[in-house]
């Protein structure tokens, strides 16, 4: 058929080849280098990975309102936090799994969502026309707000009685009665549009910068072959996104997954059941209920899980592109 | 220079201890007025005048409620921060295991006035039994049953309710196109927590036994949710839409006449900023169930109110009390209780004109005769969080047409009962 499939694979090598490092065998002689790292590694250190081993210190530890003033006073509990966190048969654990599942799928469709959006505006703006600069303004209006007054523009939005949402449906006869947004099984689906709507412009952004690198000769090429506009969609775009997107996705997965603004906002310190993400169900847990070392030891499982999704996401996708 | 923006922060909380000059304090004040800029107002002239009395300069700062306990737990475990809080009275007990407060012991209450200057009830809500407690009260409040007097006339209501069946008989009558009988804030996880406690008191039920243990589940305290529930998910005179309610609209709802009836505490001056009349609404008693169930209790409020506190970490804890004394005194208790339409925590000024109004009565009289602290047990504040949720859920689930049995209310109070035990 069309030989186009392989497009991608021939524009490769065009790019510029990395002309290597200066050969690996002239080390640093001298140490400046390495004092040079030393302020940044002290920051990182300070930022990042002392308050990290912190947390994961206060994990083992029976800290609550009788211990926080001195915390070397705090019994030493070991994996005791855990047991209760990850035991899915207690009450502690059953609510985590169930936060867990919610989370899961709230990042899921929210992440998927925003890519949509963000691929089908990024393509549908790629061609210069009039009014673009304009579009790509209001399209990335939602990304320049502070989060707190977006989302607090949308609980008024999702008030039963007074919101706007609920004065179209009933107006325009798509509802017959006011149905709850904010709490109830609503609230997942009205976190999700927030949620949605909040990072999808960033979405945008990543994919028309990605789309800035496509040779329009590309495109013309497929078009010539005879290539649609899904079959360029497939054979052109997505493969020349796919540095773009890899990284792309793996930043909105973290980001949705560890969400609090958005859910804090929307619903306050509790979340309804069906919306309770699991950075909330973490903040109630220890900030709410005083209970140090279980909030820590739910967020080191947390930790732990999203730094293997991270690192399985990586491998895969890094794997899948190797042979190419 | 790491070092340097270090101690930065840490000064920037104390500079009391800036050698020798005039001394500093730092006090958080909590929001009692319409707005935190209200507040300030308000309190800069009083902290003007402290000044002009010892030379002590007192920085404050309003916090909102949202944010005080959380602040109040970084201070608690950095030991920097302010010198002097308020705090709300149910968190008595919580914070005062911190161990990072003050402890009010016979010679330190003894230097802000000595221990009966205060108003009894508010003062057994300022920490554990048998502890000297950790902060003295500073505002007092009380809940209380605020009523629409026109709707209850063009209704043809003579008198406010005084038991839950004539509230519900009046609430029906009051329920018709856009106005409700009563108004909730179902969303509310500290007001829900405080309507348990005292319609749990009603029903003779506890929500901790003696040693501390977590009781929530008992038939009492489902009986007493249930009942509270059921003004909604059963008589009908709660607008279903309150179950979202959590930044005090059931209050606007009042005040804008869309509900005839509103349990709150001190309302007075949030109704006035919002424009309503102090004559266009009456205030009586929270009602009490016609007859008492067995082991009831003649409870119809919390002890409600702020506590004034000193951190121990300040640097000079007798400037600190000096201002907490300054703040208790008769003067300041008038002006600023006044102010907020609260009511005076010391029993010198109860009989000032400034309280005679029905408003101040009433809360006056339910404090001294009807209204029980919340229990002080260190884990009150989890108390609040997890019975609030649940009430909230089951708000929830009445509002959307779920049926609110005793059952659904068993298990909630059963979950958030075994979520107090890890």
């Amino acid at each position: 058929m069309v030989t186009t499939t392989t497009a991608p694979e021939q524009a490769r090598p065009s790019a510029p080849k990395r002309t290597g490092r200066k050969a690996p065998s002239r080390l640093p002689r001298s140490k400046l280098p390495y004092l040079l790292l030393v302020p940044a590694i002290l920051l990182e250190l300070l930022v990042h990975v002392v308050p990290m081993v912190v947390g994961v210190w206060m994990s083992l530890l029976e800290l609550t309102q009788f211990q926080i003033r001195d915390w070397s006073a705090a019994p030493f509990v070991g994996l005791d936090n855990y047991k209760a966190t990850l035991d899915i048969n207690g009450p502690v654990g059953k609510d985590l799994l169930d936060s867990f599942r919610v989370t899961v799928l709230y990042t899921t469709l929210s992440v998927g969502l925003s890519w949509l959006f963000g691929l089908f505006a990024g393509v549908f703006l790629q061609r210069p026309f009039r009014g673009r600069a304009v579009l790509r303004t209001i399209f990335l209006t939602p990304y320049a707000l502070p989060v707190y007054a977006a989302v607090i523009t949308w609980t008024f939005i999702f008030q039963r009685d007074t919101g706007l949402l609920n004065e179209v449906l009933t107006t325009t006869g798509l509802a017959d009665d006011r149905p709850f947004w904010l709490i109830g099984g609503n609230s997942f689906w009205a976190l999700l549009v927030v949620s949605v709507w909040r990072s999808w412009p960033f979405a945008f952004l990543c994919i028309m910068a990605g789309l800035q690198n496509v040779p329009t000769e590309m495109y013309e090429a497929a078009a010539i072959d005879g290539a649609g506009f899904w079959r360029r969609l497939k054979d052109v775009t997505l493969p020349m996104l796919r540095p773009v997107n890899q990284v792309l996705i793996l930043v909105l997965f973290l980001w949705t997954f560890n969400d609090f603004n958005t859910p804090f906002v929307l619903f306050g310190g509790s979340a309804p059941e069906q919306a309770d993400l699991i950075s909330i169900h973490i903040y109630r847990s220890s900030f709410i209920t005083w209970n140090f070392g279980q909030g820590s030891a739910m967020s080191v499982a947390l930790l732990l899980f999203l730094l293997l999704v991270t690192a399985v996401y990586l491998l895969v996708t890094n794997r899948r592109r190797d042979p190419a | 220079m790491l070092a340097a923006s270090i101690t930065a922060c840490g000064d920037d909380d104390s500079d009391g201890g800036s050698g020798g000059g005039a001394k500093t304090l730092t006090y958080w004040a909590s929001n009692q007025g319409s707005s935190l800029d209200f507040d300030k107002q308000t309190l800069q002239p009083e902290l003007d005048k402290f000044e002009q009395q010892t030379g002590i300069k007192v920085n404050v700062e309003v916090v909102p409620w949202s944010d005080l306990l959380n602040r109040l737990l970084a201070a608690a475990t950095s030991g920097k921060g302010p010198d002097v809080v308020n705090i709300g009275n149910t968190w008595s007990a919580s914070l005062q295991a911190t161990g990072a407060f003050v402890p009010f012991d016979d010679a330190t209450i003894g230097a802000v006035g000595g221990k009966d200057r205060f108003v009894p009830a508010a003062l057994a809500a300022a920490g554990a039994p048998g502890q000297p407690p950790t902060a003295v009260p500073l505002y007092s409040l009380a809940y209380a049953l605020y009523y629409n007097k026109k709707m209850f006339t063009d209704a043809g209501i003579a008198a406010p309710p005084t038991t839950w069946e004539e509230l519900v008989t009046v609430g029906k009558k009051l329920t018709k196109a856009n106005q409700w009988g009563l108004a909730v804030e179902g969303a509310n996880i500290s007001e829900n927590s405080h309507h348990a406690f005292a319609f749990g008191q009603q029903w003779g039920g506890e929500w901790f036994d003696a040693s501390g243990k977590p009781t929530f589940d008992t038939p009492q305290n489902v009986a007493a949710v249930k009942r509270y529930i059921d003004l909604m998910a059963v008589d009908k005179i709660v607008n279903p839409s309150n179950a979202e309610y959590a930044q005090n609209q059931s209050v606007s709802d009042f005040a804008n006449g869309k509900a005839a009836m509103l349990l709150w505490q001190a309302a007075g001056s949030a109704f006035k900023a919002q424009g309503m009349a102090p004559d266009a609404y009456g205030v009586a008693p929270v009602p009490f169930p016609a007859t008492t169930p067995a082991g009831g209790k003649k409870v119809n409020s919390m002890v409600a109110g702020i506590n004034i506190a000193v951190f121990k970490h300040t640097k000079d804890k007798d400037a600190a009390l000096q201002f907490v004394k300054f703040m208790t005194s008769d003067a300041e208790q008038v002006q600023l209780n006044k102010t907020y339409g609260s009511l005076p925590s010391v029993t010198t000024v109860a009989s000032d004109a400034a309280f005679q109004a029905e408003e101040q009565k009433v809360l006056a009289q339910v404090l001294a005769t009807s209204a029980a602290p919340l229990p002080q047990v260190a884990e009150e504040s989890k108390f609040e969080t997890l019975v609030g949720t649940a009430m909230k859920e089951l708000f929830a689930d009445a509002a959307s047409g779920k049926a609110v049995t005793e059952g659904a209310v068993k298990e909630k109070l059963s979950n958030a009962q075994q979520q107090m035990g890890s």
